[in-house]
């Protein structure tokens, strides 16, 4: 159950440091509401990283840290 | 001419608030070195958030990057994103919160102590302080260099660069020893706050000025297309990962940032710094580096070795608000070194002094107070060891300076592994870090091309492999290195590998 959390916890960051350059944009020079499109992906992605980050914090902090190598 | 005097009114004023500030943690300092480099384990989170904050920015946030906005395009913003946004808050918990555990489990004030406690080896212990002093001793002398450079200019050449370099020395050295971890992070509080705001009264001031962001950015796009376009120039995929690794891992190893792991009050601190560390990113980066970028599009001319936010500040704002900024920064330079200063001493105090002296770690109150006056001739030594050095800069001294954040990058990976995996033996520590240092160091400076040279050879070592910087490899190399060799040896008879099992109900 734990390592199952473990595990899910680890996919979610690496997704969140996957896509916190927006990839797919490369190249684009689209203009949204006076930034540059990639500019506001970053926005978006820092707070949902910033949330994210927060429920973490919240319902599973110390699981992966606390305890670890115990069991060897 | 005015703008000088009020300039160094600005950051004469500043010195005398942070001395201020120094005198008061000073009266509630007690007279042990974990109080004095720790703060005794009690700084809350908004201090705890901005001192690490503001450690981590240098010159770079207000120079640096916004000059390579300016020249190269603001994508330097996604690669703070990733790197302090999210790879450092991800480092933050990983290695943070557990060496805050561990530290606090068995009162380690450094990270050799801890890493020696665990391998029951001292020569461990000194080998991680030296390495990281290495690389942090050009590091501060950059810093003190910059401050005496910021001086210079700021005074048209009144006053020469070794009162600048060696005033600030002096001042930092005086407010360092006085008031130790608690004084420099209520000082970086203040000033990490008054940059954030500076930043955000400068984009207004300047977008105001030019008709807002839609016009700026529409004038950027006709300049400089490929600016606002993602990638390009400078910006390969393989730079703004590697780049951003590098950075992040480098971060964590760096004395001050590292020995902050073991400055949190409670895990409350520590969760909520971390939630919030995207958001202070988002909030300081994108106004700093689109201000070098959309001075690109509006034309600014920076002079000859100068620096476009100050060029633009100048074109847009009143001087006196130029001034202010310039102050903010180079007081950013001066929190930035005084943290280093006192994180350097504690290495070279604790895991240098010490152990090569034959002292052991047991402390009583007398003990306590020796070493708090040892800790602050550390400092002393240290600051005026790195201010000669900064008044005749060897190039070698340089090249160091800036790459330090790659040399401290491969320590993480050994030590991340020393904290998780049991099998990690004392062996392969020490393959992982002298390996990864090695291969490293063969890239940074040209030892090899130089031997092949004596014999006649022409042979250097690449720059890149497939694009990726030597010091993104050295990571993996430190990773292979300690893996294989644990597993190929066993732990040596003194290693306790129990020390870093620790559970979290007992922090509480």
């Amino acid at each position: 159950m734990s390592r199952a959390r473990v595990v899910g916890w680890a996919v979610v960051a690496l997704v969140l440091m996957a896509l916190a350059v927006p990839w797919f944009l490369w190249g684009s020079a689209r203009i949204a509401f006076g930034l540059p499109l990639w500019l506001w992906w970053h926005v978006g992605w820092m707070a949902l990283a910033s949330v994210v980050f927060a429920v973490f914090a919240w319902t599973d902090w110390g699981i992966g840290v606390e305890g670890v190598g115990r069991r060897g | 001419m005015a703008d000088t005097a009020l300039q160094l009114g600005i950051v004469g004023a500043y010195m005398v608030l942070a001395l201020a500030v120094g005198a008061v943690a000073y009266r509630l300092t007690e007279r042990t070195a974990e109080d004095y480099y720790l703060a005794s384990r009690t700084l809350g989170t908004v201090v705890l958030l901005f001192t690490t904050f503001a450690t981590l920015l240098s010159a770079f946030t207000f120079f640096g990057g916004p000059n390579i906005a300016y020249s190269a395009g603001p994508e330097w913003i996604l690669v703070m994103g990733l790197m302090d946004g999210i790879i450092f808050a991800v480092l933050w918990y990983v290695l943070g919160y557990k060496q805050w555990l561990v530290g606090k489990r068995h009162g380690y004030v450094t990270l050799g102590e801890m890493l020696g406690d665990r391998f029951g080896s001292t020569p461990l212990r000194v080998l991680v302080a030296a390495v990281s002093l290495f690389w942090l001793f050009p590091y501060v002398m950059l810093q003190q260099k910059g401050a005496g450079q910021a001086i210079v200019g700021l005074t048209g050449g009144a006053v020469p660069f070794w009162v600048g370099a060696g005033g600030i020395t002096l001042f930092m050295i005086l407010y360092v020893a006085l008031s130790g971890m608690r004084g420099v992070a209520w000082t970086d509080t203040l000033q990490g706050l008054f940059m954030l705001s500076l930043v955000w009264v400068a984009v207004a001031w300047v977008l105001s000025a030019v008709g807002g962001a839609g016009a700026a950015t529409d004038l950027l796009a006709t300049e400089q297309p490929a600016f606002v376009a993602l990638g390009g120039g400078l910006y390969t995929p393989q730079y703004v990962v590697s780049t951003a690794v590098s950075i992040a891992f480098g971060v964590t190893m760096f004395p001050q940032i590292n020995q902050r792991f073991f400055a949190a009050g409670s895990k409350r601190v520590l969760k909520r710094t971390f939630a919030l560390w995207p958001v202070l990113v988002l909030l300081l980066f994108v106004p700093a580096f689109m201000l070098g970028a959309w001075a690109a599009g509006l034309g600014v001319a920076v002079p000859e070795g100068g620096n476009v936010v100050p060029a633009l500040l100048g074109a847009y704002t009143p001087g006196w608000f130029t001034a202010l900024v310039i102050a903010g920064a180079m007081a950013a330079m001066m929190s930035s070194s005084d943290s280093m200063l006192l994180s350097g001493s504690s290495y070279l105090t604790r895991d240098l002094y010490r152990p090569l002296t034959g002292r052991g770690d047991a402390s009583d109150e007398r003990t306590d107070r020796r070493e708090a006056l040892v800790a602050r001739v550390g400092v002393v030594a240290f600051a005026t060891l790195s201010f000669v050095a900064s008044l005749y800069t060897p190039g070698t001294l340089v090249q160091i300076g800036d790459t330090a954040f790659s040399g401290f990058a491969q320590l993480t990976v050994p030590v991340a592994l020393a904290l998780y995996w049991r099998g990690t033996t004392r062996s392969g520590m020490y393959a992982g870090v002298l390996g990864s240092q090695a291969f490293y160091a063969l890239h940074v400076f040209p030892v090899v091309s130089t031997l092949a040279g004596l014999v006649g050879l022409d042979v250097a070592l690449p720059t890149a492999y497939l694009g990726w910087t030597p010091g993104v490899v050295g990571i993996l190399v430190g990773l292979v290195l300690t893996v294989a060799v644990s597993l190929l040896t066993s732990p040596a008879a003194s290693e306790d590998r129990t020390v870093y099992a620790v559970s979290g109900v007992e922090s509480d």
